[in-house]
């Protein structure tokens, strides 16, 4: 929304009254701001709605909505509550001072306003959204959309909460030869788009990535947000991964390189999702069982000769159009019993 | 109270930061709002509304004190503190002697508008 060159920001100014709309307009005009006015917080609350500002100017005493009804709403407004608002006042006494803040005020301003005060309190709150504005894309782009918004949303707790859902691995076959065999750069712009590839897949069937290794990944289906059918939709993530990868190995064979071969692991049932780590790091993930066998099985792939493996939890949830094939139990490591293991037919279209 | 009318040293740099044309508009505006706000004052201290005569005080001192009306804004500020009781007792008294100074600073920002 910044126009007007470096430094500019879009503002809202609400006051009811006229005089000090038109000054406090004009001396942020005049610090090259452009800058909006609103007569009492009803119809700043509409503004803010519809358009979007960096930054609000806020008298306090007003009629129909004054400002601190103003704040209460920012704070519960998903939207809004993160705009920086700077509270310009001639209340009297410092428990108003006191109040707004703890309703989220990041400044206060007693009127008369001071042209250069303003112009430095403004500065250093414009900064203070940047920076988080920038944390915030930061987020989306190390986090997934799905854990950023829990986060927005329940904030972040270390410790998890039982969910039920569908667990993926997936890793490339061969990879460490392949690695070896040629320049690391290309390595890694192999595994760029090899990720790029397998998290659109992924992202568009409501999973989360959550781990990244080397070559393997792990993706939940089914939290932070509970989904419908988080094994169908594991499955098709599953073949639409596979049938990605055969496109890539087209071209990749065309170019004279070797195609890349993965191989994949599904088990669902219930699991711990939550955040592990310490307060300083901690990563969006699960743990359980669950998780253990969708490891296995994706190790098993390379045993069984087949591409896609899931185990019998995940087989009974599916409905029975999906094409599946039963290789009979197998003995998996940390589980007592041996395991039902179903390979999914290839080339299906679900 | 010995002090002047209009404070010309709030008023000269107002009229720096803003800009001498600003400033013409904006003391049309207050000439136009204030006697407003003295009739809400009137008017609330007749149906003795507490919240409106508190937010009119609470303008008209705000807006004073940006001209450098110092004295009508310290007339204004202990309307909105005390509130109406004591202009109650003193059967309005109060209001008359800030209209009466109002119409100094009408008179001193029109000379200073037109200067």
């Amino acid at each position: 929304m910044r126009e007007a060159g470096h430094g500019a920001a879009r503002l809202l100014v609400v006051d009811d009254n006229k005089v000090n709309r038109l000054l406090l307009t004009r001396s942020l005009e005049l610090q090259g701001h452009s800058v909006a006015s609103a007569e009492n917080g009803r119809v700043a609350l509409e503004m803010l709605r519809r358009e979007s500002f960096d930054l609000l100017l806020l008298d306090m005493e007003m009629p129909e909505m004054d400002g601190f009804q103003v704040l209460e709403q920012l704070v519960g407004d998903l939207q809004l509550r993160d705009l920086p608002v700077i509270v310009t006042s001639s209340l009297e006494g410092i428990d108003s001072v006191v109040r707004c803040i703890e309703l989220g005020a990041e400044d206060y301003l007693t009127k008369p306003v001071n042209p250069v005060l303003l112009k430095a309190r403004l500065g250093a709150s414009l900064e203070k959204k940047r920076l988080r504005d920038q944390q915030k894309e930061w987020m989306r782009r190390f986090a997934t959309r799905e854990v950023a918004q829990d986060l927005q949303q329940s904030g972040f707790a270390l410790g998890g909460k039982r969910v039920h859902g569908a667990v993926m691995f997936s890793d490339i076959r061969g990879f460490t030869p392949l690695a070896e065999s040629q320049p690391p750069e290309e390595t890694i712009e192999l595994l760029n788009t090899y990720y790029t590839l397998m998290f659109d897949a992924i992202s568009s069937h409501g999973g989360v990535v959550t781990l990244m290794a080397g070559d393997g990944l792990m993706a939940i289906f089914g939290a932070p947000q509970p989904m419908p059918d988080p094994c169908g939709n594991a499955v098709r993530t599953a073949l639409e991964m596979i049938e990605t990868m055969d496109l890539f190995n087209l071209e990749r064979v065309a170019a004279g390189k070797p195609p890349i071969k993965i191989g994949i692991g599904i088990a669902s049932g219930e699991m711990v999702a939550g955040y592990a780590g310490t307060n300083e790091r901690a990563t969006y993930t699960c743990i359980g069982d669950t998780v253990n066998l969708a490891s296995r099985l994706e190790a098993h792939t390379k045993v069984a000769g087949r591409t896609i493996l899931i185990d019998s939890a995940t087989r009974a949830a599916l409905s029975d159009r999906v094409g599946v094939e039963l290789l009979g139990t197998v003995a998996i490591r940390g589980k007592a019993v041996p395991v039902e293991v179903h390979s999914v037919n290839l080339g299906q279209k679900l | 109270m010995t002090q002047p009318t209009i404070d010309l040293a709030t008023f000269d740099e107002l009229k720096q930061t803003a800009g001498a044309d600003f400033i013409m508009e904006l003391v049309d505006t207050f000439l136009a709002e204030a006697p407003l706000l003295l009739d809400e004052l009137r008017r609330s201290f007749a149906t003795r509304d507490a919240n409106v005569f508190r937010r009119a005080a609470h303008s008209l001192k705000s807006n004073s004190n940006t001209f450098g009306a110092h004295t009508l804004g310290a007339m204004a500020r202990e309307l909105e503190l005390a509130g109406l009781d004591p202009v109650v007792r003193a059967n309005g008294q109060p209001l008359e002697a800030l209209a009466q100074e109002y119409a100094r600073v009408t008179a001193a920002l029109t000379e200073l508008r037109d200067a």
